[in-house]
C-alpha cells in the first residue's frame, strides 16, 4: 500500500479533472459540476487512504516519490510528505469539495461559464498537493508560482466589481516575493555547489549543510519575503483584503485557508530547517511583526464595513499567532501552529462560506446592509455563530486547542511577544460578535426588507388597476418592516454540516491530528537546535475535552 | 603562389543550403511566371532554411576551422545556425500566410509605389502580391548563419551587412499603414549604417593594436602586450557597439520600437528571433574568443549594459499603449536577460561554459516564444489592417478563446511563470550568472522581471477580466502556415517549460567554442 505513488496521483487526479472539465462542450455546466465534485472527492478519498498509509512514528519523509526531471540543473521530481504536509493535503482534500458545492449555484458575471471556473479551481487543487507534496525545493518554487495562474485567473473572470485591481495586485505581489525567492533559490543552489561538491535541490541534502552566516542571512531573507507575502505577515498584507474581497467566495475560502498557509508552511519547512542561524538570530524580528500582525489587523477587522474585507483582517491576525507559533522554537508552539493552520483553514473557510451564504441572498458585501436575520433564518444564524465562535477561539471549538497551545508553548521562551498576542484574543472576541451582533440581530433592517405588503398588493391581489391606484393613493403608514430570507437550503447545510462537525470534533478531539504533526515538528525543532523536547503537547488537550 | 584555402563542403552545408536557396529565388523572381512566383518562392525558401536545420543538425559535435580560417565550425555555431534555420522557416511560414489579410498578403504589392497615391490606392486591393521577400529574408538568414560562425572580424563584418541590408529593405513592405513603415525602414537603414561604421571603425582599430583580423589571434595579441591598450579596448568598444545595436540592447535600442511597430508584423517576428539570436550569438563568439583574456576584462562594460537595458526594457514598456511597441521594449528588456547569461560564461560549476548553453538555451526558447506572441499579432484585426492598440484587445477572452488562450500562454512565457520555456530560460542564465558571482546583477534582473510582468499581465486582465468593446476587432481564421506556426511554437513553449532536459542537455554538450 505504501508502494503506490499516492501523491503523484494526488496530483495527476485533479489535473486530469481539470483537462476533462475544460474540454466539456459549452452547455455543460450540470455534468462539469459534478464532475468537478466527483474529482474532488476522490482527491479527498486519496488524502484519507495516505494518511492511513503514513506511519506517524517512521521515518521523516513518507510516500516518496522521485524521478530525474531536468538533470543539467539536478532537479528531480521529488515529492514526499511528513506530518505537518500531510495534514495541509487533508485540509486540502476536505477544503475543495465543499467550495465545489458552495459554488453550486454562482452566477458568473458576463457571459463566463462556472464550467471554466471548475476547470481552473481544480487545476489550483492540483498545484496546492505540487506545493505541499514537493520535496525538493526546485519544485517546490515551480508549484508555488504557477499555483498564482489559476487563483489570478479565478479572482479576476469570476471575482466582485473590483476584480482586475484585485487580480493583479494578488498577482504582482506574489510574483515579486516568488522572484525574491528565485533569487534565494539560486543561491542555495550555487552554493550546494561549494559545499556538497555537487548542486542540488534536495531537500535533505540542503538540510545538512552548514552554510556561512552572512549568506544564511541573505538566502532567509529571499525566502522569508516570499513567505511573508505570501502567509501574510503585516507590512506585506495590504493584497489579501483586496483579493479576499473581491474573489468569489470558493476562491476566498481557498485563498485563506490553503494559498496563504504556503507561507507558514514555508517557514516552517524551508526557513527554519535550511538556515538554523539566521532563524535564530533574526526571530525577535519576525516575532515583532507577527505580534503587530494580531493587533494591528484585528483593529482593523474592527473597522471594516465589508463582511468580506473584515474577514480578510481576522485571517491576517490568525497568521500572526502563527507566526508566532513556528518563530518560538518550541514543539508545542510549533505544533500548536501547523494545528492553526488546519483549523484556521477551517473555521474562517466556514465564516466565509457563511458569510457568502448571507450576501447571495442581500447581494451586499456591507455589514449595514443586515440585521435581524436570526429571526427569519435560525439555521443560518446559527452556522454563523459557531463559525464566529471557531474564529475567536472559544473553548470546545477547534482553534482553541490550537491557539492554546500556542500561546502556552511559546510564553517559556518569547513571554513578552506572547502576552502582547494574547490581547489580540479579546479584540478577536469584539470583531466576531460585533458582526455578528449587527447582521443576526437587532431590529430587521438593510437590504433584504421585504416592500411592505400593501406595494405588493397587485401581485397577490390578481389585476385591478382600480385596486392598486387606491392603495397608492392612500399612502398607508409605513408597515411593520419585515425580512424575507430564506434559511440555509440542503445543498448549503451539505456545505455548512462536515465543516461545522470538523470544528465540534477537533475542538473535543484534536489528538490524532496531533499525533501526526507533532515528530515532524520535533525534527524541525531539532534541525533548527531548540528545544526539541519541549512540554508535552497532551497536557493541555486534555483540559479542553 | 597562392595556395587554395582548405575549404570543408560538409562543414559549409547549411550556409550552401540557405545561400543556394537565396540565389535560386532571385532566379525564379525573374524567370517563373508570375502567378506560379508565389509558391515556388514559398517552396524554394522553405527547402533551403529546412536543408539548412537538417544540415546543421547533421553536424552536431562538428569542431573545425575552415575556410583557410575564417570561418568556426564548433558546437555554437551550429547550435545557433539550427536555431537560425529553425526560426527563420517560421518567419517564412508567417511571410507565406495568404488568408488572414483580404488582399492576401502582408506585403504591398509594389514598393516602389508613392504612398497614398492612385495607383497605391489601386494595389491596395489588388491580388498582385509581394515575393522578393521570400529571397531576401532567406539572404538574411543565410547571413545570421554566417554571422554565428564567423571567425574573423572581416567574415564578421561582411556577414552583418549580408543580414542587415535586406531587413532594412523588408521592414518597408507593409501593405498597410505604408508611411509608418517606410519611416521605419528609413530609420533602420541609417541607424544600422551608422552602427555598422562603428563595428567597421573598431574592426579597424582593433587591426591596428593587434595586427591580426582573426578572433584567435587577436586572442593572444590581447593577451601579451597590447592588452588593455588604448587602441584594443576602445576597437572593442566600438565593435561591441554595433553588435549591440542590432542585439537591439539598451542604450542602443533607439530604432526598435519604431521599427519593430512600422515593419510588417511577419518581419517584425523574423527580426525579433533571428536577428537577437544571430546578434548574441556574434557577441558571445568576439568576447569569449577574441577578448576571453584573464589579464583584462571587459565585464564592467558588459555588466552596465546589461542593467542599463533590463531597466530600460521594463519600464519604458509599462508606458506603452500598443502591442508590437510594448514586445519591442520586452525585446529590449530580455536582451538584458540574455546579457546575464553572457557573463556567466566559463563559470560553470564544472568549468565548463554553463553560460553559453544557458544563453543559447535561452535565445531558442525567447525565439519561440516570440514569433509565437506576433503570429497571434496577425490574427487579431479591425479594418485598418492588425488591430495592435492595446484597447482593442479589450475581451478578446470572451470573443476568441483560443487566440486569447494561446497568447496568454506567450505572455506568461515571456513573463518567466515556471512550467513555460521563458522561465526555464531565465532560471538557466541566473543560475549562470550568480554562479560568476554577478548576485547584484541577478537581483536587478529579478525586480526587472517584476516590473516587466506587469504590462504582460495587463494584456491578459485586459483580454479575460474586461469587456469586450462594441467595435472590437475580428480574429481572422488562419491559413495553415499560421496554424503550423502557432501549433509549433506553443508546443514548445510547454514542452521547453515543462521537460527541458533534452534541449538543455544538448545546448550544454553545443556549448563549445573553438578559434
Amino acid at each position: 500500500m505504501t508502494d503506490f505513488p499516492w501523491l503523484l496521483t494526488m496530483i495527476a487526479v485533479p489535473a486530469v479533472g481539470a483537462a476533462v472539465v475544460a474540454a466539456l462542450p459549452r452547455g455543460r455546466e450540470e455534468t462539469a459540476k459534478q464532475a468537478a465534485l466527483g474529482v474532488s472527492l476522490l482527491v479527498l478519498l486519496l488524502a484519507v487512504l495516505a494518511t492511513v498509509a503514513f506511519d506517524a512514528g517512521g521515518e521523516r519523509f513518507q510516500l516518496t516519490t522521485s524521478v530525474p526531471w531536468i538533470p543539467d540543473f539536478g532537479v528531480d521530481f521529488a515529492l514526499g510528505v511528513d506530518g505537518i504536509a500531510l495534514v495541509m493535503l487533508l485540509l486540502i482534500g476536505v477544503l475543495v469539495p465543499v467550495v465545489v458545492l458552495a459554488s453550486w449555484r454562482d452566477e458568473p458575471t458576463g457571459h463566463r461559464s462556472m464550467k471554466t471556473f471548475f476547470a481552473w479551481l481544480l487545476l489550483l487543487e492540483s498545484l496546492m498537493v505540487g506545493v505541499f507534496a514537493a520535496t525538493d525545493v526546485f519544485l517546490f518554487y515551480v508549484f508555488f508560482e504557477a499555483m498564482l495562474v489559476p487563483m489570478y485567473f479565478l479572482i479576476g473572470s469570476f471575482g466582485g466589481p473590483r476584480r482586475q485591481y484585485a487580480a493583479v495586485k494578488f498577482f504582482l505581489y506574489s510574483l515579486v516575493g516568488g522572484l525574491v525567492m528565485l533569487a534565494a533559490v539560486i543561491g542555495l543552489y550555487v552554493v550546494s555547489a561549494g559545499e556538497l561538491g555537487e548542486g542540488t535541490f534536495a531537500f535533505d541534502a540542503l538540510r545538512g549543510m552548514e552554510i556561512d552566516p552572512g549568506m544564511q542571512k541573505l538566502l532567509f531573507l529571499g525566502f522569508f519575503v516570499a513567505f511573508a507575502i505570501k502567509a501574510p505577515l503585516v507590512p506585506f498584507h495590504t493584497w489579501l483584503p483586496d483579493s479576499g474581497a473581491e474573489a468569489p467566495i470558493g476562491g476566498s475560502v481557498l485563498l485563506v485557508g490553503v494559498l496563504d498557509k504556503v507561507g507558514t508552511f514555508g517557514f516552517l519547512r524551508y526557513c527554519l530547517p535550511l538556515f538554523p542561524d539566521a532563524s535564530r538570530d533574526l526571530a525577535p524580528y519576525v516575532l515583532a511583526l507577527a505580534v503587530a500582525g494580531v493587533l494591528y489587523a484585528a483593529l482593523l477587522a474592527m473597522g471594516q464595513s465589508d463582511m468580506k474585507r473584515l474577514v480578510s483582517y481576522t485571517s491576517i491576525a490568525h497568521f500572526g499567532f502563527i507566526a508566532l507559533g513556528i518563530f518560538a522554537f518550541t514543539t508545542e508552539a510549533a505544533t500548536g501552529a501547523v494545528l492553526y493552520m488546519v483549523n484556521h483553514g477551517i473555521a474562517t473557510g466556514l465564516l466565509f462560506l457563511v458569510v457568502g451564504m448571507l450576501i447571495a441572498r442581500g447581494g451586499s458585501r456591507q455589514v449595514g446592509d443586515y440585521g435581524g436575520v436570526a429571526a427569519q433564518a435560525p439555521l443560518l444564524a446559527g452556522v454563523f455563530l459557531v463559525a464566529g465562535l471557531a474564529s475567536l477561539a472559544l473553548p470546545g471549538t477547534n482553534s482553541f486547542v490550537s491557539e492554546f497551545l500556542v500561546l502556552i508553548g511559546s510564553f517559556p521562551t518569547r513571554p513578552v511577544f506572547t502576552v502582547l498576542a494574547t490581547v489580540g484574543i479579546v479584540l478577536a472576541a469584539l470583531y466576531v460578535l460585533l458582526l455578528y451582533q449587527r447582521t443576526m440581530h437587532g431590529p430587521p433592517r438593510g437590504v433584504l426588507l421585504e416592500p411592505s405588503p400593501e406595494t405588493s398588493a397587485p401581485a397577490t391581489g390578481g389585476g385591478g388597476g382600480a385596486t392598486a391606484a387606491t392603495a397608492t393613493l392612500e399612502a398607508p403608514p409605513p408597515a411593520p418592516a419585515r425580512l424575507r430570507v430564506r434559511d440555509l437550503s440542503r445543498r448549503e447545510l451539505a456545505v455548512a454540516a462536515p465543516m461545522v462537525a470538523l470544528v465540534i470534533a477537533l475542538g473535543v478531539y484534536p489528538q490524532p491530528l496531533i499525533d501526526l504533526i507533532e515528530p515532524a515538528v520535533a525534527a524541525t525543532m531539532s534541525d533548527v537546535g531548540a528545544d526539541p523536547a519541549g512540554v508535552s503537547p497532551e497536557a493541555p488537550v486534555e483540559g479542553t475535552d | 603562389m597562392i595556395e587554395a584555402p582548405d575549404l570543408s563542403l560538409a562543414a559549409l552545408a547549411p550556409l550552401l543550403f540557405v545561400f543556394g536557396a537565396a540565389c535560386v529565388g532571385v532566379l525564379v523572381e525573374a524567370f517563373a511566371p508570375r502567378e506560379s512566383r508565389h509558391p515556388v518562392q514559398v517552396a524554394v525558401a522553405l527547402v533551403g532554411t529546412l536543408g539548412g536545420l537538417v544540415s546543421s543538425l547533421l553536424l552536431a559535435g562538428e569542431r573545425q576551422v575552415t575556410a583557410g580560417g575564417a570561418l568556426a565550425v564548433d558546437g555554437a555555431a551550429v547550435f545557433l545556425q539550427a536555431t537560425i534555420a529553425g526560426l527563420g522557416a517560421l518567419s517564412l511560414l508567417l511571410f507565406a500566410e495568404r488568408s488572414l489579410d483580404p488582399a492576401r498578403s502582408a506585403f504591398v504589392a509594389a514598393a516602389a509605389v508613392p504612398a497614398g497615391s492612385p495607383r497605391d490606392r489601386e494595389l491596395i486591393t489588388a491580388p498582385r502580391v509581394q515575393t522578393e521577400v521570400y529571397p531576401l529574408a532567406t539572404f538574411a538568414i543565410g547571413g545570421m548563419m554566417l554571422f554565428v560562425a564567423a571567425n574573423d572580424l572581416l567574415v564578421m563584418f561582411v556577414a552583418l551587412e549580408v543580414l542587415s541590408l535586406p531587413l532594412y529593405l523588408i521592414s518597408g513592405l507593409a501593405r498597410r499603414r505604408r508611411l509608418l513603415s517606410q519611416e521605419a525602414a528609413v530609420k533602420y537603414f541609417l541607424l544600422g549604417a551608422f552602427a555598422s561604421a562603428f563595428f567597421l571603425y573598431g574592426l579597424a582599430l582593433v587591426y591596428g593594436a593587434t595586427g591580426s583580423i582573426r578572433l584567435s589571434a587577436i586572442r593572444e595579441a590581447s593577451a601579451g602586450e597590447a592588452g588593455g591598450g588604448v587602441l584594443l579596448v576602445l576597437g572593442l568598444a566600438l565593435l561591441v557597439v554595433g553588435l549591440m545595436f542590432k542585439a537591439s540592447v539598451a542604450p542602443f535600442h533607439a530604432w526598435t520600437p519604431d521599427v519593430y511597430q512600422g515593419a510588417p508584423t511577419p518581419v517584425t517576428a523574423f527580426m525579433a528571433a533571428c536577428t537577437k539570436v544571430a546578434a548574441f550569438g556574434a557577441i558571445l563568439r568576439l568576447l569569449y574568443v577574441a577578448f576571453g583574456t584573464d589579464e583584462w576584462t571587459w565585464r564592467p562594460l558588459v555588466y552596465g549594459i546589461a542593467i542599463v537595458s533590463m531597466v530600460v526594457g521594463a519600464v519604458l514598456g509599462l508606458t506603452q499603449t500598443d502591442l508590437k511597441r510594448m514586445l519591442a521594449y520586452s525585446s529590449i528588456a530580455h536582451a538584458g536577460f540574455l546579457l546575464t547569461g553572457v557573463l556567466g560564461y566559463g563559470s560553470g560549476a564544472d568549468g565548463t561554459g554553463s553560460g553559453l548553453g544557458a544563453t543559447m538555451f535561452y535565445l531558442l526558447a525567447y525565439g519561440l516564444t516570440t514569433i509565437g506572441a506576433f503570429a497571434v499579432l496577425t490574427l487579431v484585426r479591425d479594418g485598418d489592417g492588425e488591430a495592435t492598440h492595446l484597447s482593442k484587445w479589450a475581451g478578446l477572452g470572451r470573443r476568441s478563446p483560443l487566440t486569447a488562450a494561446v497568447m496568454a500562454l506567450f505572455l506568461l512565457a515571456l513573463a518567466g511563470i515556471p512550467l513555460t520555456s521563458g522561465f526555464t530560460g531565465k532560471f538557466a542564465v541566473f543560475r549562470a550568472a550568480i554562479d560568476d558571482g554577478a548576485w547584484p546583477l541577478v537581483v536587478v534582473a529579478l525586480l526587472a522581471s517584476a516590473v516587466a510582468a506587469f504590462f504582460y499581465v495587463r494584456v491578459i486582465v485586459l483580454m479575460y477580466f474586461s469587456e469586450p468593446a462594441v467595435d472590437g476587432p475580428t480574429v481572422g481564421v488562419p491559413g495553415l502556415p499560421t496554424t503550423l506556426v502557432l501549433a509549433v511554437t506553443v508546443t514548445a513553449t510547454v514542452v521547453l517549460g515543462v521537460v527541458p532536459g533534452a534541449v538543455l542537455d544538448l545546448a550544454q554538450q553545443a556549448a563549445i567554442f573553438v578559434g
